[in-house]
């Protein structure tokens, strides 16, 4: 701290928790102690509240035990002269500040005043319960768990929380373009004199929302406690904390959560003391204005508080000044980012990848329902291709009409001394995230049924199909330089090359499939450990075979593969299976091994097959949760995406809770969706007969794969069987509807 | 009177005053030149048969006892008596929480439950499920087992860093029980026993290592437990603390337990009406010496001031009763009271001087002593004469135990010692020193303190002050956060980051052991090495008198730390007693003890000492340029300069210095 800033934070703290205690009381006075609180879609309360004190608080009479905890933590601020110590006290303070932040937006939720109204704000890809019109609040778990992965492994290095203003339109969207280049996501709350940050990209046009990493909290700095709950969740869902370890919580943030705060404009007390609180989770804040700095290190992993005075900084323009300022802001909290240099006319990152393209944007499309579009990445012969040389054959777009259709074939040949026939489809599949991470541009689907749109924008900026091929290039040696030395793209519009290029595609599709249909556990002699989430559930370890894919979805056998040829020494590495123990239940002597060395003895015993008996455990960022349904003598099957109630009495943000952190819970388990289409899914319970529930929206993503299986299991109308939430979202409504469908569980031995 | 006696200008008013009027330890030690040869450690009086003095380089006694013996023996004898001292201070508190567990003192009770569960925790007593008096027992009874403990070795040595403990174990120098090792130094030092040099300074560790980490500590720890764990607040210091019209009783000594209660007599209103009655308009504490640190650290009571300041006190006419418990007590103040209207009071059945009044202090029913003893200081304020209170004194914060430290690195939440130890790797802190110890009126009162702590600060070296060391240092302000801005760039930034002094407080020589606890904590942080030894730290200790601080000397070398004295060695009598202190030790502990009476040279060796340290970890060379950027000082000047001129351009430096100079200019 420095004695100003201390003076200023405690003055906000203080003021802010008596504004708290205020608000609660009015708002009991108003609605009664029982009045229930919640933030929307999550399984964590309040959960700055939950993190700091245990307490899981469900209705505003509760919210007086944590506004009497604020007040014991608040201090009086240091003297002008002969003052006491104030850096802990601050702190404190700062944690008061966060406490009673959170119980303001709770009592304000409760009274229809959350999510913030804001007029014309519309976010892309949110499922946050204000809709068009509204900021985006908190964010609920199950994007959480989405992001979870990314920030894993590291592709979305960390969060900034922007609170305030920017000095100008300009500043703002190059600081934003900037942190969304980096894949950070981004935060926004605050104003200054009653503008935000907020209304400037508004003005500027700039898409706000999940999907382009970037949401929109609220015009007060109260609303900063979002970004706060956040970090907290991510320590119990990844970290395996519980409510109440704050200082497991604080600590986790600090060395594994990559955040910053970036005070734009000028710095109140309520900033002050805001700051305060996120210093205690190791988060630095740097200023674009005038502020005392802090600069020892220690609680934060660098400086505390750095000024960037804006006006100072070299740069002829705002916006050279921005990106300067974002590179120092990465500096100061020692994010550690990968950039790759993609040489295309438009600005690439993956935060540009959840960008969609409107019709009414578009320049062209390829593939779609109008025209065929295939992607295919095959193995060569070194000394036949030449690395960066790509080709386009045929004619370009500039003769199709706007919003017009053309087919078009990328064919990308690559040679490399560990390249091996199986890693094609690996790296082919990339192509979808490449792609996407161009601004403009939107990839959808694989193989033959890729579909990509180039927006009119990012054409006017030049960009060409030409690029496409640049990009494969920069990326495929960026991500794969271990396997790949050379990459060769041609890309081919002219109608009889693409015919005879799209017939060897499908040819090479065809004997993937084969040869993948024979690939399974019992034919291989090593499995994968993916451990990749350990920096963020230290005792979690994946063990990925062929008939079981990583939790995430992100990664399957031939990923991990692939991967362990990459980087020898990272997160996948071979488990030899050895001598198997029980082949029901998928138990080997390897596994148990590896399982056991490498989770901090936290695990001994692992089966691949089994949801009863010692079962794989989960980090927090699986695709699906497997549950035990004794009732009926089966399981349901809950996807990320759906929100509504199971009829285990609980959604899925709550039960993710039990099932996450590393530890090994017998009857849950977290699983990747296509796991479902697996044998070997539960096949020590039964298999996939055992399904009794399932979330409507797997049913339809997975429709013509959850038939085949089906088909396998000897029960073609299986699927219509298995109740969703639209039949029963408790065992009373489920019991019967199983009884009328007549599902094969009913009738199968006892599950427990 | 000459001016070099002392720093302390409230002193040099007193001496001035007392020249030629009354003796006082100062024209003492002007009449009385140290003996030469016991100031080599040249005389042995172990039995009848000397005293031999072994003046020449090599004679030997009667019994044929070389130099190297007889200034070793010499030496034992000192660091037993030394760490008696300590370790029975230990005992006596132990034994007030054992009323207190009892019931059997109703004066106290039990202020820090959580220190007393960890404390608890380290002695092996189960907690859970259990009041606080039922733990308070067992703690009590673990402890005083702790001195009567004859195998095995101290539960507190579990607090060392685990290489420290091997190093204990492998050099044989483990302490099996306080008592017992204290008792076997005296064995050994009888004549004709332990007649190896390096086996009786190996003795001198284990009664050393049962004063630190067991005597000490437990006195600190339990001290914490009874009267609260200290954390900062303000005060003041210097004989200008007394007041012309108030009943001043003067606590001095060392022992808590007493203080305490007369504190807490002190605030009773029946106590402060019965002085209104006298014609007082109060009653007014002070302290001297660690007395004064304990109550202090605790209550914000203002130390008189330290070690030497003690008859220059009663000189001032001004104070009713000095009450004294043990240690470093002149006996010369039975006779200077006499002189003045002064009542000196002993309490303690071990300390008792002749001509002194003596009120037997027992915890059992320490209210009614403390409560007793005041009042025969009310009854005193009518003898009072003529008074002269020399009108200095200095503001001050202390109160940093070592749980207050961590917390002010992080909070209650992110409490630890990270920030610390980054500093120390990033070279804003240079090193850490522990200045400690008394006052000796062979060098200039507070001079070699004042010095030593002036020239570490500049060099970016945090100090933490304990003893007579601290009171001294807290006489010229360097106890106020204030301080901070003579100290060196990086060491500032620092002290403004947490919003200390760069000097800071952390208590009476007892917590001595709070260091250890200190550096310990820092070597287990992470990031300065494994151990004690391999942290870029020292011990000084720039006035040493008392055989105590031998005690405490050897400890802290025997836990690794290089500990300076600034005068000269009390080993002198035999190089190579002086070289196995500091060489050998050096080898087998990583810690020494050197004597250097020489200030310039003894900052140079502690510097020196901090940057080999510093290499060794591999830490960035210190460079006195590099840090400093932060704080508010930026901030301060623009807004000052401002004024009412407001607005500001926010977002430049160079703007707002040019809008603030220019006035009323707006730029935004």
């Amino acid at each position: 701290m420095s004695k100003y800033i201390a003076k200023a934070a405690i003055r906000g703290a203080t003021a802010i928790v008596n504004e708290a205690d205020q608000l609660l009381e009015a708002a009991i006075a108003d609605l009664g102690a029982d009045k229930e609180v919640a933030f929307t879609n999550t399984a964590y309360y309040l959960p700055t509240i939950l993190g700091f004190t245990g307490k899981e608080v469900s209705n505003l009479g509760q919210l007086r035990d944590v506004v009497a905890h604020c007040k014991t933590l608040l201090n009086e601020p240091p003297g002008d002269e002969l003052w006491l110590p104030y850096l802990g006290e601050t702190l404190d303070s700062g944690a008061a500040t966060l406490l009673a932040a959170e119980t303001i937006e709770a009592v304000r939720f409760v009274r229809g005043q959350q999510p913030e109204k804001i007029d014309g704000l519309q976010l892309v890809g949110t499922s946050a319960p204000g809709g068009p019109g509204y900021a985006n609040g908190p964010i609920d778990d199950i994007q959480l768990r989405a992001w979870g992965i990314q920030l894993v492994d590291g592709r979305m290095p960390g969060f900034a929380a922007i609170v305030g203003c920017a000095r100008s339109n300009e500043a703002a969207v190059t600081l934003i373009r900037e942190l969304q280049k980096r894949n950070i996501l981004v935060f926004l709350s605050g104003n200054v004199n009653g503008r935000s940050i907020i209304d400037q990209l508004q003005e500027e046009g700039v898409e706000m929302g999940y999907d382009t990493y970037i949401v929109p909290f609220g015009r007060d700095t109260i609303s900063a406690i979002y970004a706060l709950g956040f970090a907290t969740r991510s320590a119990l869902t990844f970290g395996g904390m519980s409510g109440g370890q704050i200082r497991d919580i604080l600590l986790y943030n600090k060395f594994r959560v990559f955040a910053f705060v970036l005070a734009l404009g000028e710095v109140d007390d309520l900033k002050y003391a805001a700051a305060a609180g996120a210093i205690n989770y190791g988060f630095p804040v740097i200023a674009d204005t005038v502020i005392p700095q802090i600069l020892p290190t220690g609680v934060t992993a660098y400086e505390h508080v750095v000024s960037m005075p804006f006006d100072d900084i070299e740069g002829d323009t705002d916006t050279d000044k921005a990106r300067r300022m974002v590179q120092r802001a990465i500096e100061v909290r020692g994010v550690k980012i990968k950039i790759t240099d993609v040489p295309i006319p438009v600005p690439y990152g993956s935060a540009f990848e959840g960008e969609r393209i409107r019709r009414a944007d578009m320049r062209v499309e390829f593939g779609g329902s109008k025209s065929t579009a295939f992607e295919y990445l095959r193995m060569v012969d070194s000394d036949s291709i030449e690395d960066g040389r790509i080709t386009v054959v045929g004619p370009d777009f500039s003769e199709i009409k706007d919003g017009g259709a053309m087919n078009m074939g990328m064919v990308i040949e690559v040679a490399g001394r560990k390249m091996q026939e199986d890693f094609e489809p690996v790296l082919e599949r990339q192509m979808h995230y490449f792609v996407n991470g161009a601004s403009g541009i939107q990839h959808v689907g694989q193989r033959d049924i890729t579909w990509i749109r180039f927006s009119k924008a990012a054409v006017d900026k030049g960009f060409g199909l030409k690029n496409l091929g640049d990009i494969a290039h920069a990326r495929l040696h960026a991500e794969f330089g271990a396997i790949v030395d050379k990459v060769q793209v041609t890309i081919y519009t002219d109608p009889e090359k693409f015919e005879e290029w799209l017939a060897k595609a499908r040819e090479a599709y065809l004997n993937r499939n084969v040869r993948l249909a024979g690939l399974i556990d019992s034919n291989v002699e090593e499995f994968y450990s993916c451990t990749l989430c350990q920096s963020f559930a230290p005792t979690h370890v994946c063990v990925i075979s062929p008939e079981r894919l990583g939790l995430c979805g992100a990664y399957n056998w031939l990923d991990c593969k692939a991967s362990y040829q990459i980087n020898p020494t990272g997160p996948n590495q071979p488990i030899y299976k050895g001598t198997c123990i029980d082949a029901d239940k998928g138990v080997w002597e390897g596994s148990n091994a590896f399982v056991y060395a490498n989770s901090q003895q936290a695990v001994d015993n692992v089966s691949l097959y089994s949801i009863m008996d010692s079962p794989m455990t989960a980090c927090g960022c699986f695709e699906c949760l497997v549950m035990l349904i004794p009732e009926a003598n089966g399981v349901m099957v809950v996807s990320r995406e759906d929100p509504s109630m199971t009829p285990a009495g609980m959604t899925f943000s709550t039960l993710a809770g039990v099932a996450g952190g590393g530890l090994q819970s017998p009857g849950i388990m977290g699983v990747g969706k296509y796991y479902l289409t697996s044998k070997k899914f539960i096949a020590a319970e039964g298999g996939f007969k055992r399904v009794v529930w399932m979330s409507s929206n797997l049913k339809a993503i997975m429709a013509d794969e959850l038939k085949q299986v089906a088909e396998r299991e000897g029960d073609p109308d299986l699927i219509d069987k298995i109740a969703d939430e639209r039949s029963a979202t408790t065992v009373e409504e489920l019991l019967p509807f199983l009884e009328e469908k007549g599902h094969p569980a009913l009738v199968m031995e006892s599950i427990i | 009177m000459p001016s070099y006696n002392s720093l302390d200008s409230a002193a040099c008013e007193m001496l001035s005053a007392c020249e030629g009027v009354v003796e006082t330890s100062f024209s003492r030690a002007d009449a009385m030149l140290p003996c030469s040869i016991g100031a080599d450690a040249l005389c042995c009086r172990h039995c009848a048969m000397g005293p031999c003095r072994l003046i020449g380089p090599h004679m030997t006694g009667v019994c044929g006892a070389t130099r190297s013996t007889v200034v070793a023996r010499n030496f034992a004898r000192a660091v037993a008596a030394g760490a008696a001292a300590h370790s029975d201070h230990g005992r006596d508190i132990v034994f007030a929480l054992l009323a207190v567990a009892k019931g059997e003192a109703k004066s106290f009770r039990i202020r820090d439950e959580a220190k007393l569960r960890e404390v608890a925790g380290h002695l092996n007593v189960k907690t859970e499920g259990r009041t606080t008096e039922e733990i308070a027992l067992d703690v009590a009874e673990k402890a005083l087992a702790e001195f009567g403990k004859q195998t095995g070795s101290l539960s507190y040595f579990r607090r060392a860093t685990i290489p420290r403990q091997e190093i204990w174990r492998e050099q044989r120098v483990m302490t099996r029980g306080i008592d017992r090792e204290v008792v076997e130094l005296m064995h050994r030092t009888h004549m004709g026993t332990d007649q190896d040099p390096k086996n009786l300074l190996d003795g001198c560790i284990r009664a050393a290592l049962g004063d630190g980490w067991g005597g000490s500590m437990l006195g600190t720890d339990l001290s914490d437990v009874l009267f609260g764990t200290p954390s900062p607040l303000k005060s003041k210091v210097n004989l200008g603390v007394l007041k012309d019209d108030e009943v001043n009783v003067v606590v001095h000594g060392h022992d808590p337990i007493l203080s305490e209660m007369i504190v807490a007599a002190s605030t009773d209103p029946e106590i402060i009406e019965y002085a209104k009655s006298k014609g007082a308009n109060g009653i007014n504490l002070a302290g001297i010496c660690c007395t004064a640190n304990e109550v202090l650290m605790r209550h914000g009571i203002p130390p008189a001031g330290n070690f030497l300041s003690q008859e220059l006190a009663i000189a001032t006419g001004a104070v009713e009763a000095m009450v004294v418990d043990v240690q470093c007590i002149m006996q010369a103040l039975a006779k200077l009271s006499q002189q003045f209207h002064t009542k000196l009071i002993t309490t303690s059945p071990k300390a008792k001087i002749e001509g002194a009044d003596h009120f037997e202090f027992d915890e059992h029913h320490a209210y009614e002593d403390a409560k007793k003893i005041i009042r025969t200081a009310i009854d005193n304020y009518g003898n009072r004469g003529k008074t002269k209170i020399p009108q200095v004194n200095e503001a001050l914060v202390a109160g940093f135990s070592h749980e207050y430290i961590r917390y002010m690195q992080g909070g209650h939440f992110r409490g630890s010692f990270r920030p610390l130890n980054d500093a120390i790797a990033a070279g804003r802190i240079r090193g850490l020193a522990a200045v400690v110890g008394c006052n000796n009126v062979r060098v200039t009162h507070d001079a070699p303190i004042s010095q030593t702590i002036k020239a570490l600060i500049e060099n970016d070296v945090l100090v933490a002050v304990t003893g007579c060391a601290a009171s001294g240092a807290a006489k010229y302000g360097y106890l106020k956060p204030e301080f901070m801005e003579q100290a060196g760039a990086g060491l500032r930034e620092v002290c403004e980051a947490i919003g200390i002094p760069p000097v800071i407080h952390v208590g009476s020589c007892v917590d001595n052991s709070r260091l250890l606890t200190i550096l310990t904590e820092c070597a287990t942080e992470g990031g300065l090495g494994e151990d004690i030894s391999d942290l870029p730290a020292v011990g000084i200790c720039p006035e040493y008198m008392s055989e105590k601080a031998l005690s405490i000397g050897t400890y802290c070398a025997a836990s690794g730390a290089y500990t300076l004295f600034g005068l000269p060695s009390p080993a002198a009598g035999s190089p190579a007693v002086m070289d196995m202190m500091l060489n050998g030790w050096m080898e087998r502990f990583g810690g020494g003890i050197d004597f250097e009476p020489d200030i310039d040279k003894l900052i140079e060796k502690a510097l020196a000492h901090i940057d080999l340290k510093r290499k060794e970890l591999g830490l960035t060379e210190y460079d006195p340029e590099r840090y400093g950027q932060s704080g508010d000082r930026l901030m301060e000047e623009i807004l000052e300069q401002a004024g009412d001129f407001a607005p500001l351009n926010l977002y430049s430096v160079k703007d707002a210095a040019a809008a603030a100079s220019a006035g009323n200019k707006q730029t935004v």
